[in-house]
């Protein structure tokens, strides 16, 4: 089958997840992706997690409701999001389009996501 | 050069992926820019979508195309699924049927320059899209 054994990283870097999206996204991917998150943060403790998306060339309704319902349910478990690396053309396409990062918080790449991720969750702890 | 042209049948996500590339490749090679690829692949994914969730299958035609001193894209989205009932209110921002985000069809018609429906309720539709570059 195919996409049986597509999965894509999460690592855990400090009190951090990074997941970084280099493929094609399809529904299914998406949403094993989701699946893998949740797990991850449970069996971690993280604290923030980051979804870089720098590689993404289209970002259509179903996979941005899919990213944002991943924020939502990170939320839920005590977990802070990041989007980073959104690529100009997607920015520009979202807006036209009307859709919307509810919810999510951005950064410019990934260092500037690290930045932030860190002062949200310290901010949260005082 | 001769213009290009892709067919591809709707059955299942995959072929959403493999919508969307055909429209980045052809579009790309109409000669428009990055902006203009990315709003296309996008309108081009919403429309796979909409077949695949409203009708199960369909097919998706991507073909560069000439009018009168331009080039640009053209997308028919065609299916033979259940057809809609409310055209009015399918066109309206944040209405859905499907579960999705209710955007699809305003969304696509906003990026690009020429939209054109056509649907009977028991017999399906057909979404036309052109873009000029």
């Amino acid at each position: 089958m195919q996409g049986a054994y597509e999965k894509i990283p999460v690592l855990k870097i400090g009190d951090f997840l990074i997941t970084s999206i280099q493929v094609a996204l399809h529904d299914r991917l998406a949403l094993g992706l989701q699946d893998d998150i949740l797990a991850k943060i449970q069996e971690t403790n993280a604290k923030g997690l980051i979804i870089d998306v720098t590689a993404i060339d289209v970002l259509d309704s179903f996979i941005t409701r899919v990213l944002v319902e991943i924020a939502k349910m990170a939320n839920i478990m005590g977990v802070k999001t990041v989007l980073v690396g959104m690529q100009p053309a997607i920015a520009i396409t979202l807006v036209e389009f009307g859709m919307e990062l509810t919810g999510i918080q951005t950064a410019l790449n990934l260092e500037k996501g690290l930045e932030l991720i860190e002062k949200i969750v310290r901010e949260e702890q005082e | 050069m001769s213009n290009s042209e892709e067919t591809i049948p709707i059955k299942d996500e995959y072929d959403i992926v493999a919508a969307r590339s055909a429209g980045k490749t052809i579009s790309s090679k109409c000669g428009f820019g990055l902006v203009d690829q990315t709003r296309i692949s996008t309108a081009i994914s919403e429309l796979a979508r909409n077949i695949l969730v409203y009708a199960v299958t369909g097919t998706v035609y991507i073909r560069e195309v000439d009018a009168t001193g331009k080039h640009g894209i053209e997308v028919v989205a065609e299916d033979h699924g259940p057809g809609i009932v409310n055209l009015d209110l399918a066109m309206t921002d944040g209405h859905t049927t499907g579960g999705g985000l209710g955007a699809g069809l305003p969304g696509t018609k906003r990026l690009m320059d020429e939209f054109e429906i056509v649907t009977a309720v028991g017999e399906g539709t057909t979404v036309t899209v052109r873009k000029w570059v």
